[in-house]
């Protein structure tokens, strides 16, 4: 895609426009307050100088200045971080948790949404670290179908946010199941299938507003059955064997890549040595000599999307999330990790994780796992419930995800039924532990858990009230708050999208 | 191998003398509730039940003090004993694409599920230990008519308890796609086989003799169809838009047949019809997206409204073979969305076996088949676990592949 013609084209204008006083592009960005900058954005990428837009850093309160605090009173309060406060009280400010606490001792806030909690649960928010809302919208169409680039079995070139459809009419429905964050990644038809997108599930217009602010990128990669299947009869992987020679054959690019990255970097700093001493040797001691007669300035190497993840991954910027069934798969997969000196974040699916969780705990490799879905394909033959409990026993750390539209509305019965089936194997389970894996765990899979996850003072305000037990299968979200947000309340219903406005009676009509 | 005989040893055993559960509230029918009861149950059936019951001399006891027992759940749409390995062609059947590749043929009246069905299939025990289910009807789908269900015990037995239990089609969007692109065509097909059954049953000699004009479907496919035309068998189609299940339901005044409808997404803009009409509807009370362009009115409480109206709803999987075990998960759900929890009950008990006439089944009232489970609390809830499956009398072996994986993986390192 690179194009040395077009690059030297770019540069020409971006130094006309760079001589011109006022910096029109620059300042135009600066002054739009509209929230629509891209958190994706590459600031290595092609952006002329100075036109690079703001990027918000990870945490960065999502709520509107002028968004009233929020104050929960008298619930049974679970933090995800040990305790359990009961009752409790939760103070909101400015979409940050200023407060989680017993009643006496919460700060006075004025103005605030007051939430009556008696006889209710609050936890944080549910986080989903696999779903393909957004990229496999419903209604299921060809048009919105967006989450598998199959063309090749590996496209890491390839953005999730990108084909995110803030419309999808899902969104509403999982917010409504109480989780306030997901992984939204492409499928796994490719081996290597591009970047994930981690979102905040509220309303948003565009996928800039959907995002989740300053979260690491991550990459979707997928071992076994699915690229076989895709691409077997299309030009391979037709076997296992080939799967993983592709790989080890992406990340040595990767290798390359990184290191004419990190030699360049070496080049141009003897240069600027080098200009530097030139403009001593002229007398002007605090300035660099834009060129030196006779030398030619080192040339950067051609930035390359592709490589751009894949290098991403070997210089642990990217986090790595592979879709992975068999035990002996996740272990092939770790040896190459350790071989090209990545790491891997986590294993999804991953049935057969318990298997090999001495050596998934020792390597702080998470696994992202159903409660109970088993069987579907051979590598998913091996699939037991109490997969996430032996895991958990094991000191591994452990999520309930959904990769489904359906399931993500109810990871909190999901938890349960992961922990029941855990405790009849004799794996003590608590309250704290099973609610980890839908929050705190998943937190740390997408890389956010220092900001949300659980309910400690300071951070992200992503909470869900609860009529009960939030394991129950009879449990329903009454309010959820996004980033400091009332996003959902059970009592006004569902915020249709878009695309479901005057459709019969989910907008109100007949 | 050596535990499977023995449990094999015990439930022989088990079945030659009465067996007595004592202590549990049991749920007798929904409704129907006796605290710290006793079910005394011989040669397969229920033979007594209630409070302060004498229990036989020498009869087996298992006591189930603070327990819960139901009847055995039914699941009245399966694909357990079918689909085993869903992605693997091998390990499935029944499962019919569009359009019949040998035959070019939408219509597969004939097929009986029994033929198809694996009764060593290792979903099964995973679907009984884990869900509570004791019968499945093993229904085909695809095509516009998939063809005849068929129940069984998940007791390991590969003789049908009914077979056939009905006839399965399809319309809507995936029976368009088996008529050639349209719904509407889809529904004409229907009714064209309809009527061309009934020309057939009418005059079998003229069929036999060449005298007939060229008839929708094969012979066998028009004979199967005959308990249909007769009101003996009814006719189970998946519909989901109001338009597909109001032709339905014409379809069925028209040719005098018995209906249920599958899916049903926006059944509930028809409800009143379908209550007077009387006819049942499989729902899955989580399916709340509007998966389908031309079905898009769908709604989280669908099922309570169904149920409130009268309608008599079936909770159902719609099919699953693997995730059999979660149709207690759907009926507490339905519970969540405001269907009473006896009525949940009902929709995994009593309504399937009313269909499918399942006589004997979905009760525990004395005489009834001694189908039961005994669950440690609430059966809906997802702390409850499943502690014993009795079916026809003997007690399960609760064992199945995944048990025997978490036997061998339970401590690393692994012992030889």
């Amino acid at each position: 895609m690179y194009n040395p013609v077009m690059r030297w084209l770019l540069l020409v204008v971006w130094a006309v426009l760079a001589c011109t006083p006022k910096r029109v592009v620059a300042v135009k960005v600066e002054e739009t307050k509209l929230d629509i900058v891209a958190p994706w954005l590459d600031p290595a990428g092609f952006w002329p100088r100075g036109t690079l837009p703001a990027q918000r850093s990870l945490g960065e309160a999502l709520a509107d200045p002028g968004t009233p605090p929020v104050v929960i009173r008298g619930a049974r309060v679970m933090t995800a971080a040990g305790q359990t406060i009961d009752p409790g009280t939760v103070v909101i400010d400015k979409g940050v948790l200023k407060y989680v606490g017993a009643a006496e001792g919460a700060p006075e806030v004025s103005g605030a949404i007051v939430i009556d909690g008696t006889g209710k649960v609050v936890t944080p928010g549910i986080i989903d670290a696999h779903s393909h809302i957004g990229v496999y919208p419903v209604p299921s169409a060809r048009a919105h179908s967006d989450g598998n680039e199959a063309v090749a079995p590996t496209t890491p070139y390839a953005r999730a946010e990108y084909g995110y459809w803030p419309q999808d009419p899902q969104i509403s429905r999982a917010l409504a199941g109480g989780v306030t964050t997901a992984l939204i990644l492409p499928g796994s038809a490719n081996l290597i299938g591009g970047r994930g997108f981690t979102v905040a599930m509220r309303p948003a217009r565009t996928a800039s507003e959907a995002a989740f602010p300053g979260a690491p990128s991550t990459v979707k990669m997928a071992c076994g059955e699915n690229p076989k299947r895709v691409y077997g009869e299309k030009g391979g992987p037709q076997t296992r064997m080939a799967e993983y020679a592709a790989f080890r054959t992406a990340f040595i690019e990767g290798q390359a890549y990184v290191a004419k990255q990190a030699a360049y970097a070496k080049l141009k700093e003897l240069w600027n040595e080098k200009r530097m001493r030139a403009a001593e040797l002229d007398g002007k001691r605090k300035d660099h000599k834009r060129t030196i007669p006779g030398e030619i300035a080192p040339e950067p190497p051609p930035f390359d999307l592709r490589l751009e993840t894949l290098g991403g991954v070997i210089r642990g910027d990217v986090l790595v999330q592979i879709h992975c069934y068999r035990a002996d798969e996740m272990a092939s997969l770790i040896t190459i990790a350790d071989e090209m000196g990545f790491k891997i974040r986590s294993f999804h699916h991953a049935l057969e994780a318990y298997k090999i969780r001495d050596l998934l705990a020792a390597k702080g490799i998470a696994v992202n796992t159903w409660a109970d879905w088993w069987g579907f394909k051979l590598e998913a033959y091996d699939g037991i419930p109490e997969n996430a409990a032996l895991i958990t026993e094991q000191g591994g750390r452990v999520t309930i995800h959904s990769d489904s539209a359906i399931g993500i509305q109810r990871l909190n019965q999901e938890a349960g039924k992961a922990r029941t089936s855990g405790q009849r194997a004799g794996i003590a389970i608590t309250d704290d532990t099973a609610l980890r894996w839908v929050t705190a765990n998943p937190a740390w899979v997408l890389g956010i858990d220092s900001v949300t996850g659980t309910l400690e003072d300071g951070k992200r305000a992503d909470v869900v009230v609860w009529n009960g037990s939030p394991f129950s299968v009879y449990a329903r979200a009454e309010v959820v708050i996004v980033g400091g947000q009332v996003a959902y309340e059970r009592a006004k219903g569902m915020r249709s999208s878009d695309f479901e406005l005057g459709h019969g009676t989910i907008d109100g009509g007949k | 191998m050596r535990s499977l005989l023995l449990v094999a040893a015990l439930a022989a055993a088990a079945h030659a003398e009465p067996l007595a559960i004592t202590g549990a509230t049991v749920h007798v029918k929904p409704g129907t509730v006796v605290d710290n009861a006793t079910i005394v149950i011989d040669n397969g059936k229920v033979v007594a039940v209630g409070a302060g019951i004498a229990i036989p001399a020498g009869a087996k006891q298992i006591d189930a003090k603070g327990k819960v027992i139901t009847a055995g759940l039914i699941e009245g749409l399966s694909g357990v004993g079918l689909v085993g390995v869903e992605l693997e062609a091998s390990s499935v059947d029944g499962r019919f694409g569009p359009v019949d590749p040998v035959h070019d043929d939408p219509i597969h009246a004939s097929f009986e599920a029994r033929d198809g069905f694996d009764a060593r299939e290792v979903g099964i025990a995973v679907a009984r230990i884990g869900g509570g289910l004791t019968t499945v009807i093993a229904a085909p789908a695809g095509g516009l008519i998939a063809g005849q269900s068929a129940a069984f015990s998940l007791d390991g037995s590969a003789t049908p308890v009914r077979a056939p239990a009905a006839m399965h089609g399809v319309i809507g969007a995936d029976g368009a796609a088996a008529a050639g692109g349209s719904r509407g065509k889809a529904i004409e097909m229907l009714r064209e086989l309809l009527d061309d059954a009934r020309a057939y049953g009418r005059d079998k000699g003229g069929y036999e003799r060449n005298a007939k004009r060229r008839l929708i479907a094969d012979r066998l496919d028009l004979e199967a169809l005959q308990p249909v035309l007769a009101g003996k068998l009814p006719l189970v189609v998946e519909a989901q838009s109001e338009a597909d299940i109001r032709a339905v339901l014409r379809l069925a005044t028209q040719f005098k047949i018995t209906v249920a409808i599958v899916g049903g997404a926006e059944a509930w803009r028809v409800a009143a019809d379908l209550a007077k009409a009387k006819v049942p509807v499989f729902v899955d009370p989580t399916a709340n997206l509007p998966a389908n362009l031309a079905a898009s009115d769908v709604h989280d409480d669908a099922v309570a409204v169904l149920d409130k109206a009268g309608v008599p709803v079936l909770i159902s999987t719609l099919g699953a073979s693997g995730t059999a075990r979660t149709l207690r998960q759907l009926a507490g759900n339905a519970v969540a969305h405001g269907v009473p929890w006896n009525n949940a009950l009902a929709a995994v008990t009593t309504a399937p076996a009313a269909l499918y006439g399942l006589t004997g089944r979905g009760t525990l009232e004395k005489g009834s088949v001694a189908d039961l489970v005994v669950w440690s609390g609430d059966p809906f809830e997802t702390s409850t676990v499943v502690e014993n499956v009795i079916i026809a009398g003997v007690a399960q072996p609760m064992i199945s592949h995944q048990t025997r994986l978490l036997e061998r993986y339970r401590k690393l390192p692994l012992s030889r």
